[in-house]
């Protein structure tokens, strides 16, 4: 240990995986120095597990804040409005504490249009700013950042749901800002306005990835491809335009033109007949997202077939069996495979795509290791056949449409199937459930799926043996999501200490009981446990009355002070509460 | 007087209200009558009105023309569909922007966006299938030095290949017979008749081009074959040795015209 501080923190700075620093920060006192003041980048996976001044205690000079705030259940509106998730504490602290800061990047919080001025004004190299399903702010906010963050490098805004008063908020970037490499609008709703961007486009010579959004009419893309032959990732915005051969030849050459990219997305209100547009750079695509377009089975194989380099794809299941078995033949190199239903609500497909078709590229994609796959028939042997084709699954979530549908062969529960998966794939770090599923499953979970971090269970499982055997068995485990399942009280109690080594744990119409919420909570000092009921006075309900929902964290912060009424934290200490 | 007048204005105020059913009746009326149109006086009109019809972006007749239809195929199996589970908030877990793609592809009203006038393809698709698929979509196709037009259905072929083959069938007894000055011929010799070939790279002695909805002259087979159909009003057959500034696509960014 006889090194000094400089050669310390010269040997730390190669070490970039936010664990390996923690396990650094852990040897000793003065490596616990050291690295805490050479540490760059923060990642805190739930903001209210830490308080932003503790951060910036331990870290005083960090250039890269990551934050996530809601729980991952509230992209399918399972968490309340006004839940929380709130940007205003940790951008007044760091506007303050970090001068040098360079990038933002949040991910489920609310994000107000003072709190982007704040971010625009408060520092001085400032690069980077993703808001990814992020809330609460509008055009006014992205005017701010546009007009003050004069080295801008990347703006995205993925998924965010942003107030949109006027597309004029692009002209705010001055005529001095070359710096852009990467702008995702894709969420916006309204024109941008089209010179603007088109300048913006046009000084920015290191422009990689542009996401435009279903505004920018299929007409200018060819212009705005023309300025930017660079560009590495493109997202289009409505691929559709009434069918001029001029539109069509322009585009044809503008892709033809773009010798770097990788990687396609947008394609709003696809018209077919200008896909082959883009046929010239299919050769070099390794990212295509298709989810937004609704093109027929043919016409998307078309484009599948001609893309032999291609690693990650979304589509919707218009797609259907044919589409990917074309795909698992013509596509060695695939890792990441999603597919969206075109019409959840509805019974019936009307569409040709059953467990057969992600059977298929099961087989023929040997690299594959990541799956969303929405459908509406399965069966244990289908999940079993994959399985064992392809053990080098780490992520495999599977939504059949209807709930607790049973293997549509044999009618029996799909726990076998389940059970493959995790007993095959090793690897597996994340798993989604659907369909008819006993404590059998569960039991398989506990026993095989040993580096499983995150897990989403639904309508499934018959008693608190189900949970125990996740809670007791997957050793790392660290979020669990779950919902409408008769576990309960038991489960919960005899894991209590399980609870404080995991992230969060989210439980809505479950059969837990207030009573069970109070004792967890006592027992365990380092955990918020958040009722959320929003149907009346929690005060008055007996202890034995089920919660609506749970939401339960361990934390360094203590109980946040932020709670719409809807919500109780469940106070060790009773003097808390108000 | 005064009960006279109001009398017109009586029967003039129903008329314009009905202005739009009718036409609604003409136009899904005309799909089946198709002789009825043809024998009228103006015998092109009715083809010509039948390709506006499909030009450009659909009009709102397109749309009562496709709902009708689709309503009197199956309205019980679309009742049926809508009857799914009911539903769960947060099931399918899947995020509300893609909840509207899905809606907005389902249902079988027009979408269009107030901006830019764009309507959803599955729409458009379900108005090619009902208003291409199901009858025979006719363009008239004359050739050079042949006195006698022809129709072509664009609906039978699916590409330029299968197109010209056709068309090689259409005028080769009717070219041969012309060129051949002996005159008396009896129909069904086919001695002379030599294959109309490279009607499509320019290498043949005839060359096929058409004119398309804005009535520019261009070259059959430079655009995807979907975009043909969409776009195209009449064939002609023409000398390859007419062609001036022949452009290929790619090479011309404007639209390459004849």
């Amino acid at each position: 240990m006889g090194f000094p501080e400089e050669v310390l923190e010269h040997v730390f700075s190669f070490i970039t995986s936010h664990t390996d620093r923690n396990v650094v920060s852990l040897v000793c006192k003065s490596w616990y120095e050291i690295e805490r003041w050479c540490r760059r980048r923060i990642f805190v996976g739930n903001c209210y597990a830490v308080s932003p001044a503790m951060m910036i205690r331990r870290f005083p000079e960090v250039r890269s804040v990551e934050l996530k705030g809601k729980p991952h259940f509230a992209d399918f509106n399972l968490v309340p409005d006004g839940w929380g998730g709130y940007f205003y504490p940790w951008i007044c602290e760091m506007a303050r504490a970090y001068p040098w800061l360079e990038e933002i990047k949040l991910k489920r919080m609310v994000v107000t249009d003072d709190n982007l001025e704040l971010i625009s004004k408060s520092f001085k190299n400032f690069k980077v700013l993703v808001l990814s399903s992020c809330e609460g702010f509008s055009t006014h906010g992205l005017a701010a950042i546009a007009a003050n963050c004069r080295n801008l490098r990347e703006l995205d805004l993925r998924e965010s749901e942003v107030e949109d008063l006027s597309g004029h908020w692009l002209s705010h970037f001055p005529d001095s800002c070359t710096s852009l490499q990467s702008l995702n609008m894709s969420c916006l709703s309204s024109e941008v306005s089209f010179s603007a961007l088109q300048r913006l486009i046009a000084r920015s010579p290191n422009l990689k990835t542009l996401r435009l959004n279903r505004a920018v009419p299929l007409e200018k893309l060819s212009t705005l491809l023309r300025r930017a032959p660079q560009l590495v990732e493109l997202g289009t915005g409505a691929y559709s335009a009434e069918i001029r051969p001029d539109v069509y030849a322009n585009l044809t050459e503008a892709f033809s033109r773009c010798k770097e990219v990788k990687g396609l997305s947008g394609f709003w209100d696809v018209l077919p007949s200008y896909l082959p547009a883009i046929y010239s750079v299919c050769s070099r695509l390794t990212s295509l997202n298709l989810s937004y377009a609704t093109i027929q089975s043919p016409d998307v194989t078309k484009i599948i077939t001609q893309c032999p380099n291609l690693q990650s794809l979304s589509v919707l299941d218009y797609i259907e069996d044919t589409g990917l078995n074309a795909l698992s033949l013509s596509c060695k190199d695939l890792r990441e495979l999603r597919v969206f239903p075109s019409d959840p609500f509805v019974a019936n497909a009307n569409v040709s795509l059953t467990e057969q078709g992600l059977v298929a590229v099961s087989e023929g994609c040997s690299k594959l290791q990541s799956v969303l796959y929405f459908c509406r028939q399965m069966s244990n042997s289908a999940l079993t056949t994959i399985a064992k084709n392809r053990p080098n699954l780490t992520c495999f979530r599977l939504c059949i449409l209807e709930p607790r549908a049973p293997d549509y062969l044999t009618f029996e529960p799909l726990d076998v199937g389940f059970g493959a998966i995790v007993e095959h794939c090793k690897q597996l770090q994340r798993l989604s459930l659907s369909g008819l599923l006993t404590d059998r499953v569960f039991e398989y979970i506990g026993k095989w799926a040993k580096k499983l971090e995150m897990l989403s269970i639904a309508f499934a499982g018959d008693s608190d043996l189900g949970l125990h055997h996740v809670l007791s068995g997957c050793d790392s485990l660290r979020k669990l999501e779950i919902r409408d399942c008769p576990f309960g009280d038991k489960a919960l109690l005899a894991n209590v200490s399980k609870l404080e080594t995991m992230r969060s744990l989210w439980m809505s119409s479950c059969s837990v009981s207030l009573g069970a919420c109070k004792r967890l909570s006592q027992k365990m000092p380092r955990l918020n446990v958040e009722v959320i009921d929003e149907q009346g006075d929690l005060d008055s309900r007996p202890d034995n009355c089920h919660v609506e929902k749970l939401y339960i964290y361990r934390t360094v912060a203590g109980p946040r002070f932020d709670m719409p009424s809807f919500i109780r934290t469940m106070d060790q200490n009773p003097t808390y509460r108000s | 007087m005064d009960g006279g007048y109001s009398r017109i204005k009586e029967e003039i105020h129903p008329q314009l209200l009905d202005l739009i059913p009718n036409e609604r009746n003409w136009f899904v009326k005309r799909d089946g009558d198709h002789n009825i149109e043809g024998s009228k006086s103006n015998h092109g009109n009715g083809d010509e009105k039948k390709l506006e019809l499909r030009l450009g972006p659909p009009g709102v007749e397109d749309w009562s023309v496709s709902d009708a239809q689709k309503n009197f195929k199956s309205p019980q199996k679309a009742a049926q569909k809508r009857s799914a589970p009911s539903p769960v908030v947060g099931w399918p877990p899947i995020r509300s922007f893609r909840k509207n793609i899905a809606s907005s592809s389902s249902k079988q009203a027009p979408v269009s966006d107030s901006q830019n006038g764009i309507v959803s393809n599955k729409l458009i698709q379900k108005e090619k299938m009902v208003g291409n698929c199901q009858k025979g979509f006719f363009v008239k196709i004359n050739m050079n030095g042949v006195p006698i037009g022809r129709k072509v259905d664009l609906n039978a072929y699916d590409t330029y290949e299968k197109l010209s083959v056709a068309v090689d069938q259409l005028f080769r007894g009717l070219l041969a017979a012309q060129n051949d000055t002996s005159g008396g011929r009896i129909n069904g010799n086919h001695e002379h008749e030599k294959p109309i070939t490279g009607l499509l790279d320019g290498k043949g002695e005839y060359t096929l081009v058409y004119e398309d909805n804005e009535g520019d002259r261009m070259l059959v087979g430079d655009v995807p074959w979907h975009m043909f159909v969409s776009s195209v009003k009449r064939l002609r057959v023409i000398k390859s040795t007419e062609i001036s500034n022949i452009s290929r696509l790619g090479s011309k960014q404007e639209k390459i015209k004849v």
